[in-house]
């Protein structure tokens, strides 16, 4: 079932969640909202489930007009943070529970039911501790739980809150990849909610950065992550140095490094900032390009496969990082203070918050 | 409103029905004291409150409080520091115990002091051989008060001082301030608010006892009848007047009592929101 | 006990405060509840037996207990809803009705003794309009039922009150998710969450209301086999000098609060289980 997010716009008291956000949701995707804290991510998942009503637009499911529609109706899965487990029923109540509170006709028999909650413990992988209470659970088995609960109700689409956020990583890393299996299997429409980017670009296929109440960009993990369209999906996305410099006659100088740009504009002299990502930076001993710079190794970070090297640009004075691989770093036999030259493989500019291609 | 909400009608239903049992059992009980007292007017009032047994009264009852709230202060202070700070065997025994009280009845609280101290007590022989006089005497009201204020104090104290930790103290000790030290210039500010809070409702309790303290008083006018007893002789010789009179005082001594409780706990309310302000911003904001 | 148990950590005071502790616990409490006891067990069972057993006697117990157990339900089922309203909705004067909410602990009861009985009187301002209906509400067990619903009051209202204000109002929208009507949510979802919270209060008001004595001696009237309560039967055997009597009621009173005592432990033992497993 696809959705469609027409023009919603939500505010608490002077707070405003949501700024006019347009979104489109097609079926059978595994959707990341991506956004920092107070970005409006968890709002509009709430919207979308009837939990909270909108200032002013649309929802659409299929192309049905939702808006109105209560939360009872509106038959979506919906997973909570802290999962909202029922602690005084155990596991095989919390499962049945959206079947047994079904008005008589519509009611399965407890036959139906018993077996509807058997399988869904089966694709949980909890089976056998159907008679278990939540507080007797590991999270990441709550979580489970939780998501059986929701899927016992047949909805329309799963809409997860930070479905990972209360675990410790090993445990998340195993949901992860346990939900991927799990959507691939059931070909529901997920949305779920994070603020972690790695676990947006890892599960997701398609990602929608938020930020203070807007929708910044919403494409493919790799579209996102090679062309963000303005400086915020940059920084919020993986690690990245900026480097502050003015354009001026087609060309950027950052620092001593000039780089020629597609500008056209008849203003010289503007500020513009270069975002480059840490693995774009090349390291070696002597000059190798003419845009490369001179910089000072201060600090060097082992992270196992990679080496991430904290500089200071000898020009600029500016601080930055470059990351290579283990080989790259015993060939060059780097110690701190060593005096290096760096070239900026790819670089972004932003001028104004704009892209300007190089 | 979100969908979790009732609809406006059955919200309004549920609040009037509420207000409607809050007014006929607390308001209108407490409007007819005074209604009552003034029902002759504000001469008789008077006159009636200045009687000499109704002062006399009032002296006892502040009296008997002003021993037996200090008394339960010392002990809930010692308990609440013993079971809060400390780790050991029978802890909740030992709980268990301090709320017995509360559990008594009041005519039993005053009758187990005249099984030991009345006439034909156990100690009764002894008291009577060295004329020393407990029952039918201020001593045994103050024993009996003392008793039924037990645990106010100490059940008040020992969630906030467990809630508190022992981080704190133990810095203290660490950076070398003696156990005295620690005690008045650390756990006591920490605690001042739930200190206070059962101080009030002991307070209210000592003041207000009536059935302990009936049994041991032995209703001596202008001797052993504290202001709760007065009231009872008034009202069953039919000065009913000069009973509601009486019982205005008391029921001034509850509003203020109410009065004080919901300020401390405002007060202490209000500092635990400043504290958690900044998640719950947060939290409500979206993310 | 004593100096032997054990005290981990560098903070003194513990020997001197569990000490002191103990010593005026005993002195002040435990040794005179015990007397009770004592004194019991020095008549003959066959004594205890016919004062314990006495038509008066009996009839007094099946008035304190009745009484008390409908003036606890009463406050069960208000208490949980003045809980309810106080947490969940705004309305004016919510400030004065959460704080008058503890009047019956801190006004004497015998000034709500008096207070309640002009009021249901048959010529009181409440007690006019049910008589105008032929009923009696003082001097009858209606009359104790009301002095102990008064009495008992505040407990559901202040045990419910903060489970429901900790409550995750999340577990709600997850019902709602799951297409439970608002009804099925708070019967089934709700109310078994406050239900030790709910029983926890029932059995404190239960607990105070088979002890009370002030507030009941003005309205009930007082006669025996019909409006006498537990309470007042021990006084008046106290002013007969019938000690041994006295004695014995107030043991089996005594035996009955400490299994309340019990029952009201287990609940919150029940209640903080619940919350361990959030």
């Amino acid at each position: 079932m696809s959705i469609e997010i027409c023009g919603i716009s939500k505010s608490y008291g002077s707070f405003t969640a949501l700024r006019d956000v347009q979104l489109e949701i097609p079926t059978g995707q595994l959707v990341a909202l991506l956004g920092p804290s107070g970005s409006g991510k968890t709002t509009l998942l709430r919207l979308i489930a009837g939990l909270e009503p909108a200032d002013s637009g649309q929802v659409f499911f299929n192309g049905e007009d939702h808006t109105h529609r209560d939360v009872r109706e509106r038959g979506v899965g919906f997973v909570f943070q802290h999962y909202a487990l029922f602690r005084h029923m155990d596991i095989f109540d919390n499962i049945a529970f959206g079947l047994t509170v079904r008005p008589r006709k519509q009611r399965p028999t407890k036959a139906e039911i018993k077996e509807r909650v058997h399988s869904l413990l089966r694709l949980v992988q909890l089976e056998g501790l159907a008679h278990r209470y939540p507080s007797q659970l590991s999270g990441g088995q709550r979580q489970r739980v939780a998501l059986a609960r929701a899927l016992a109700v047949e909805p329309k689409f799963l809409l997860l809150d930070e479905p990972f956020g209360a675990l410790d990583a090993k445990v998340r890393q195993e949901l992860r990849r346990w939900l991927r299996r799990l959507h691939e299997k059931l070909g529901l429409t997920i949305v779920f909610v994070t603020h972690d980017q790695e676990e947006a670009l890892e599960l997701a296929d398609r990602v929608v950065v938020m930020n203070e109440g807007r929708v910044e960009q919403t494409g493919s993990p790799q579209e996102v992550y090679n062309n963000p369209s303005n400086p915020f999906v940059y920084s919020f996305l993986g690690r990245v140095n900026f480097f502050r410099g003015r354009i001026a006659d087609g060309k950027v100088k950052l620092g001593e490094a000039e780089f020629a740009v597609d500008w056209a504009s008849e203003d010289d002299n503007v500020p513009a900032v270069g975002y480059v990502r840490p693995h774009d930076v090349d390291v070696s001993r002597s000059p190798q390009y003419p845009q490369s710079v001179a910089a000072e190794l201060i600090y060097v970070y082992n992270l196992g496969s990679v080496v991430r090297l904290e500089l200071r640009r000898m020009d600029t004075g500016e601080i930055f990082e470059a990351e290579m691989s283990r080989r790259r770093f015993a060939e060059l036999s780097l110690q701190s203070g060593d005096l290096l030259y760096v070239h900026l493989k790819h670089v972004a500019f932003y001028v104004g918050g704009h892209l300007i291609h190089a | 409103m979100t969908d979790t909400s009732e609809p406006g009608y059955v919200r309004w239903l549920l609040i009037a029905v509420a207000l409607i049992f809050m007014g006929l059992f607390l308001v209108v009980p407490l409007i007819a004291v005074f209604s009552e007292a003034f029902s002759e007017g504000i001469g008789l009032f008077l006159q009636a409150v200045k009687e000499p047994d109704t002062l006399s009264a009032v002296k006892l009852t502040l009296l008997t409080a002003a021993i037996s709230v200090p008394a339960n202060v010392v002990f809930g202070v010692a308990a609440a520091w013993a079971i809060a700070k400390f780790s050991f065997r029978g802890k909740n025994l030992l709980l268990t115990l301090i709320d017995l009280p509360f559990a008594v009845s009041p005519v039993i609280s005053g009758l187990i002091f005249v099984l030991l101290f009345g006439t034909q007590g156990v100690l009764g022989p002894w008291l009577a051989a060295h004329d020393i006089k407990i029952i039918f005497a201020v001593p045994g009201i103050v024993l009996a008060t003392t008793f039924v204020t037990f645990p106010f104090v100490a059940r008040e104290l020992i969630p906030v001082m467990e809630a508190q930790g022992k981080d704190e103290e133990e810095a203290a000790i660490s950076l070398g301030a003696s156990g005295w030290q620690t005690f008045w210039r650390i756990t006591l500010p920490n605690i001042k608010w739930g200190l206070l809070y059962g101080v009030i409702l002991c307070n209210a309790r000592a003041m207000g006892e009536f059935g302990a303290v009936s049994v041991v008083s032995g209703h001596i006018r202008g001797m052993t009848n504290t202001l709760p007893l007065h009231v009872e002789i008034l009202y069953n010789e039919y000065q009913f007047v000069a009973a509601f009179a009486a019982a205005t005082l008391l029921a001034v001594l509850a509003l203020v009592t109410l009065v004080l409780k919901s300020l401390i706990e405002w007060k202490t309310e209000g500092q635990q929101r400043e504290n958690e302000a900044m998640p719950e911003i947060i939290r409500e904001a979206s993310a | 006990m004593g100096k032997r148990m054990k005290s981990k950590g560098i903070l003194p005071g513990f020997g001197l405060t569990i000490g002191y502790t103990l010593v005026y616990l005993s002195l002040l409490v435990l040794i005179p509840l015990s007397i009770l006891f004592l004194q019991t067990a020095s008549m003959t069972w066959e004594q205890f037996w016919l004062t314990v057993t006495d038509q008066r006697v009996l009839a007094s117990f099946q008035v304190s207990f009745l009484t008390a157990f409908f003036a606890a339900c009463m406050n069960a089922v208000f208490g949980v809803l003045v809980a309810w309203v106080l947490v969940r909705y705004h309305f004016p004067g919510k400030r004065f009705i959460d704080g008058i909410v503890d009047l019956p602990f801190a006004l004497p009861t015998a000034v709500a003794g008096i207070a309640l009985a002009s009021i249901y009187s048959e010529n009181g301002w409440i007690g006019q309009l049910f008589a105008a209906w032929g009923m009696k509400i003082a001097y009858t067990p209606v009359g104790i039922f009301v002095a102990l619903t008064f009495i008992g009051l505040p407990f559901v209202v202040r045990t419910v009150q903060p489970v429901l204000q900790d409550w995750d109002r999340q577990v709600e929208e997850a019902a709602a998710t799951l297409g439970a009507s608002r009804l099925q949510t708070f019967l089934r979802v709700i109310l078994p969450h406050l239900l030790p919270a709910i029983l926890t209060g029932f059995a404190l008001a239960f607990a105070r209301a088979l002890g009370e004595y002030g507030s009941v001696v003005f309205i009930s009237g007082n006669m025996p086999f019909q409006t006498e309560i537990v309470p007042l039967l021990i006084m008046t055997k106290l002013e007969q000098f019938d000690y041994t009597g006295a004695t014995a009621i107030a043991s089996v009173m005594l035996v009955a609060s400490f299994f309340m005592l019990l029952v009201i432990n287990f609940f919150q033992w029940k209640t903080n289980k619940l919350d361990a497993g959030r």
